[in-house]
């Protein structure tokens, strides 16, 4: 195996495109060298992207922010703007692994590995977050949900680099939330979990939503029809029926030592519920 | 009750000093397993079988002998065939010879001069297997068509026309059980599952092998018994016992997982085909795969009881399954089931299974946890269906001094009843309760152990002492032996060293298991001090020109025995050293025995849990642990082991388990999915420490450290119940398993 | 595959090692440079029994290859003494009996020292959250909560 400290973008590109083996590029490194470590995979060469410049910043942009694809989640989570622009997104970030963890796992990685059960992904893709990706064919911006391919495997295609998220701004009155469920407080990977968005008008009706559930399906969910059982109400008990039935009726899980179909389905939809309510609270306080 | 003790003062017995291994181990400076190096080291590496069950039909090994570095490669014939069944089957654990017979057996090894080129030669070495039909689940593994894991191997008592895999039967008990159920108001059946668990210590399994040409050999490893090793070893590898020196490393945790072998065989045999020093060091992969978890079980339960709360009669069956090899643990669960009871008619009965899974190894009270979880859960179903208070129902039946054992021996002082008195009496006890809360209470026994023993105690001419004992220090006894010699020498706790000697240092000591450390070792290191106080005495009597009858010894000193012996004035210990040169040389104890006496020890845990409704996710709000420790001889440590304990058995209520696909493959081999529980899980476990003395030790010290492992099975069980409404009879309690029962 | 040279700083001493490519920090600290205080319990990042800090973040050195490190600074529990003074953690753990095996308490006290660098008057609750990547086994991590409050008053008032 080789090692590679790529200076820039169109270098670490390259790198992966002129190797003919097994190329993976390294952020966090939290799910690579775990990878590594099981013996399931063989690398052949890893490009480490953290020296790449402006790739650990988060910068403040006309209409959001932009989160480098090699910010650590305990930087992320020092970041007091981000942090009250969108709480949903921090948390679920904030969420993935141990302290130690989050001094180096990336919300990039989190996507880019593939999993359905990453914490930071349904989060994302209620936040409508977009990605920037660097590639032999020059720059692309894309939606996040456009990401995830199936278990374990992405849309991106060889020698392209998500160098980027960025996460807009948005109106008053808007907060996300995200919860996951594990059987323990901390450490495991979520057996299902729910993001929600929204934005409310001035009497506490919400005027929009986004609703993302996670581990229920082979790629994160982003759930229309749960976003318009809340949409034009203020998430009064019928509502939050409607939006736990939507969100059981998309799940589509497998049984497996994490959690059955049956659990990941219930509770999916209590997940959604709960996190409304505190992604509606949230709006409520914001400005 | 009089055994003198309780009214004895101790001077050091009972406090907290710091520990004298203290320092190392905030310091990173502690020696553990894979710590040790050696000049010419490799590597060892050990290449585990991907089935649950397989012929070896052949192992090609040239490849890997061809890569560079590679400088030697074993498989199972490497080994000798032993005769005794019980040691063929340790090493056959170490490394297969006909068959795998569980997902992760050892296969083959190779020593190469870095990890990665011995991972290389792991991945060249060929296997050819012939996969065979598997079974992982105990029930399945009773079935008469079931697939045989081992043939022949059924003890005697095994009832004929069983299962081939059925190898260890017993029974326990006493009473007209017919009798004792028709007097019943209520009679609950009931059966139960749980499923194994790991010892989950931190350290993984490590070990360095040095085997020199002229046949001597030396072995650094973790583990919780070096002398055992040395005797496992030595038999596996055709060596005497005197050629085979093994010391003991700190451990990083054994909870009863270390009290065999598993790669340092492997090692050994590497070292010696290779001419070089080997060091393995198991992955927590590995870990999981190929090391000791529990037995898992399944076991029906009935118990009848009076409408006032008298239980009339108890009956238990037990199989459960130590995996791939025969196994006893079952033994001890029937005979520990029914401990804390005082029963006119009881009957238990118990079988192992043989399965296609890893060898059992003790874990904490083998065999107790799971039997007593079953009773325990089924008697507070017999007090809530009749309205009884649980823990007026457990002291009106409990075992006293006097009660006839359910599995046969007659109770001396024993605690129960203090500590149910100490329940009943805590806060926590009568502590209001929210909604979707529930609390459980659990009784939990064990029967603790003291074996062979041997201690040596030096007396150093500068008046300080070292203490030379031969069991593991795994969870503070240097500190407890050294307070037992301070106690009866009257000298400074600082003034004493304990150290762990390796096995050509001192005589054979048992492992240290059944809680028999601080009880046995104490025992042995109090009559050592003793001895040299005998010697002491003789020297100061020889000093003063009087009969060493004449001398005593009183709070660190020799003085006269009385007016008559003479006017002297007394001679410290440090006074005495300095002058053993010349009044006839070094001053040593010594104490070799082999301890009877050990008490029996129970404990009686309460805990407060809430559960989500929605989620079936359980939550423990609040968890007192009540033991009688006999005498806590430091505090600070009987504390640790009830708390350490308590958190063990809530993870194997709620979330720990070894999961099986239907490939007959471990699926969670990891701390990911083998969820241990982490600090954020758990409240504060409060102690409550009984000191009942045990008539059997000098200070009255009883076996501690298993006994909390047993009662939070069904403490936790009973509170799970209580919250949701409906009983749980399958560990653990995953929130899948428990919103499963609430949806019904 | 060519083994890589590594200048770096660890416990404020100049280092230099050398490593294969695909070699974590763990190994390195271990295996070729004598530090042993950092312990693999799993290799996966799951039990923090190996954690230090790089350039003063809490990190699993298990899940840090060592050709990572060029140029940073490395704290280890190796590092954590002043000389012959213990850290206040260190002295606290061993007064409050927060240990029975110690194979975990070189990354709980790593940890816990990130900790209250961030944090001087923590919460138990926030220690447990904290804390939840470093797994003991032994103590029921009852004894551990309440040496790192020790700690934490006295580093208070100090």
């Amino acid at each position: 195996m080789r090692y590679f400290s790529a200076q820039s973008a169109e270098a670490a590109s390259e790198a992966l495109v002129s190797e003919p083996g097994n190329a993976r590029l390294l952020a966090g490194g939290t799910d690579l060298l775990v990878q590594m470590k099981s013996g399931n995979l063989n690398v052949d060469l890893v490009v480490d992207i953290k020296n790449i410049p402006g790739i650990r910043d988060i910068t403040a942009e006309d209409n959001g922010f932009r989160i480098g694809a090699a910010v650590a989640g305990a930087e992320l989570g020092e970041h007091a703007d981000v942090c009250a622009l969108w709480p949903g997104v921090v948390e679920a970030a904030r969420l993935i692994g141990s302290i130690q963890v989050q001094g180096r796992c990336t919300m990039a990685g989190n996507l880019c590995n593939g999993s359905p059960a990453g914490d930071s992904v349904p989060a994302l893709v209620a936040a409508n977050a977009i990605v920037r990706i660097e590639g032999p064919e020059g720059s692309r911006d894309c939606s996040v949900l456009d990401i995830p391919a199936g278990p374990g495997r992405t849309t991106l295609k060889k020698g392209e680099i998500l160098t980027s998220i960025f996460l807009p701004a948005r109106p008053a009155n808007s907060a996300d939330a995200y919860l996951r469920f594990i059987p323990r407080t901390e450490m495991d990977i979520a057996v299902a979990s729910a993001a929600v968005n929204l934005t409310l008008d001035e009497s506490g009706t919400v005027t929009s939503a986004r609703v993302a559930l996670g581990a229920v399906a082979p790629k994160v969910l982003l759930v229309d029809d749960a976003a318009k059982a809340i949409i034009g109400t203020k998430l009064d008990d019928a509502a939050l029926a409607a939006l736990s039935k939507a969100c059981e009726a998309a799940c589509n899980p497998i049984d497996d030592k994490r959690g059955t179909v049956a659990f990941r389905t219930s509770t999916a939809g209590v997940l959604a519920r709960r996190a409304a309510l505190i992604a509606y609270d949230r709006a409520g306080e914001s400005k | 009750m009089d055994t003198g003790q309780s009214k004895r003062e101790f001077r050091y017995v009972g406090t907290r000093p710091n520990r004298p291994d203290g320092v190392d181990k905030v310091t990173g400076r502690a020696q553990y397993g894979a710590d040790m190096t050696a000049p010419g080291m490799l590597t060892g590496a050990i290449l585990r079988s991907p089935h649950a069950h397989a012929r070896i039909i052949s192992i090609d090994t040239t490849a890997a002998e061809a890569i560079a570095g590679v400088r030697a490669v074993i498989t199972g014939k490497d080994f000798v065939r032993l005769d005794d069944e019980f040691t063929r089957d340790v090493q056959e654990n170490c490394m297969a010879r006909e068959a795998a017979l569980y997902d992760g057996h050892a296969v083959a090894a190779v020593a190469a001069t870095t990890p990665v080129i011995a991972k290389a030669a792991l991945a060249a070495i060929k296997v050819e297997y012939e996969t065979l039909p598997h079974v992982t689940d105990v029930d399945a593994a009773m079935k008469i068509d079931a697939p045989v894991v081992l043939a022949g191997r059924a003890l005697e008592t095994v009832p004929a026309g069983m299962s081939q895999n059925v190898t260890n039967a017993c029974e326990f008990g006493h009473g007209d059980l017919d009798a004792g159920f028709a007097k019943a108001d209520l009679v609950i059946e009931r059966s139960f599952k749980t499923a194994a668990t790991h010892q989950g210590y931190i350290e993984p399994h490590a070990c360095l092998a040095s085997v020199t040409t002229d046949g001597k050999a030396d072995l650094w490893c973790c583990t919780q018994g070096q002398f055992f090793v040395r005797t496992l070893c030595s038999d596996i590898m055709g060596m005497e016992a005197s050629q085979l020196r093994v010391t003991a490393s700190e451990i990083g945790g054994g909870f009863g997982g270390k009290t065999t072998v598993f790669i340092e065989p492997v090692a050994l045999a590497l070292s010696r085909k290779s001419g070089r020093p080997v060091k393995i060091v198991m992955t927590r992969d590995e870990v999981f795969r190929a090391t000791g978890p529990t037995v898992s079980s399944s076991m029906d339960i009935r118990i009848g009881m009076t409408k006032d709360g008298r239980i009339t009669a108890g009956e238990a069956t037990l199989r459960y399954s130590g995996g791939a090899y025969p196994c006893g643990t079952v033994e001890m669960g029937a005979q520990a089931a029914f401990a804390a009871y005082d029963l006119e008619a009881v009957r238990t009965y118990g079988l192992n299974a043989l399965t296609n899974r890893p060898k059992e190894a003790a874990y904490r009270a083998p065999g107790a946890p799971q039997a007593i979880y079953a009773v325990e859960s089924i008697v507070d179903e017999l007090c809530q269906k009749l309205s009884l208070d649980p823990l007026a129902v457990r002291l009106q039946n409990a075992a006293k001094k006097g009660t006839l054992s359910s599995y046969g021996p007659t109770f001396n002082d024993i605690g129960l009843v203090a500590t149910l008195e100490a329940a009943t009496n805590h806060p926590h006890y009568n502590a209001p309760l929210g909604p979707n809360q529930g609390r459980g209470l659990s009784c939990g026994f064990w029967f603790n152990f003291g074996g062979n023993t041997c201690v040596s105690l030096n007396i150093n001419t500068d008046g300080t002492v070292g203490v030379t004992e031969g069991n593991p220090d795994i969870g503070g006894s240097r500190a407890s032996i050294s307070l037992m010699a301070a106690e009866e020498l009257g000298i400074p706790y600082e003034s004493i060293r304990t150290i762990i000697a390796d096995t050509n240092s001192l005589g054979y000591n048992d492992v240290t298991d059944g809680s028999r450390v601080t009880f046995s070792v104490g025992l042995a290191t109090i009559k050592a001090a003793r001895d040299a106080i005998g010697k002491m005495t003789s020297r100061a009597a020889q000093y003063w020109g009087i009969d060493a009858d004449a001398v005593k010894w009183v709070d660190g000193s020799a003085v006269p025995a009385g007016s008559n012996a003479g006017k002297f004035p007394p001679l410290t210990l440090a006074e005495i050293a300095a002058m053993s040169p010349q009044t006839g040389g070094p001053i040593a104890g010594h104490h070799e025995v082999n301890v009877d006496g050990a008490g029996v020890s129970f404990g009686v845990h309460l805990v407060d849990v809430e559960v989500d409704p929605e989620t079936g996710f359980t939550k423990v709000l609040r968890y007192t642990v009540f033991q009688d420790a006999g005498k806590a001889v430091q505090p600070d440590y009987v504390e640790g082991q009830m708390q350490g304990g308590a958190v063990q058995g809530i993870g194997w209520a709620l979330n720990e388990e070894y999961i099986y696909g239907e490939d007959g493959r471990l699926q969670n081999p990891g701390f990911l999915d083998y969820r241990i529980p982490v600090s954020s899980d758990l409240p504060n476990i409060e102690t409550v420490i009984l000191e009942i003395p045990n008539p059997g030790h000098p200070y009255g010290v009883r076996g501690v450290g298993e006994t909390p492992i047993v009662p939070p099975l069904a403490a936790i069980a009973n509170a799970v119940s209580r919250a949701t409404g409906v009983r749980l009879t399958e560990l653990p309690m995953s929130p899948p398993r428990i919103l499963k029962a609430m949806k019904g | 595959m060519k083994s890589m040279h590594i200048s770096t700083t660890i416990n404020g001493d100049p280092v230099e090692f050398i490593c294969d490519p695909g070699e974590p920090l763990l190994d390195v600290l271990r295996n070729r440079l004598g530090l042993t205080g950092a312990k693999e319990g799993c290799g996966t990042g799951d039990c923090g029994a190996c954690s230090v800090t790089v350039n003063g973040r809490l990190v699993c050195s298990c899940l840090v290859l060592g050709a990572e490190v060029e140029g940073v600074e490395i704290s280890t529990i190796e590092g954590m003494a002043n000389d012959d003074q213990l850290h206040p953690l260190q002295r606290a753990f061993i007064d409050g009996a927060a240990f029975q095996c110690g194979v975990c308490t070189p990354g709980i006290l790593v940890a816990a020292k990130a900790l209250l660098e961030k944090n001087a008057s923590p919460s138990d609750e926030e220690v447990r959250f904290w804390l939840a990547g470093n797994l003991c086994r032994c103590t029921g991590y009852d004894k551990i909560i309440a040496a790192v409050q020790v700690a934490a008053a006295e580093m208070r008032g100090a």
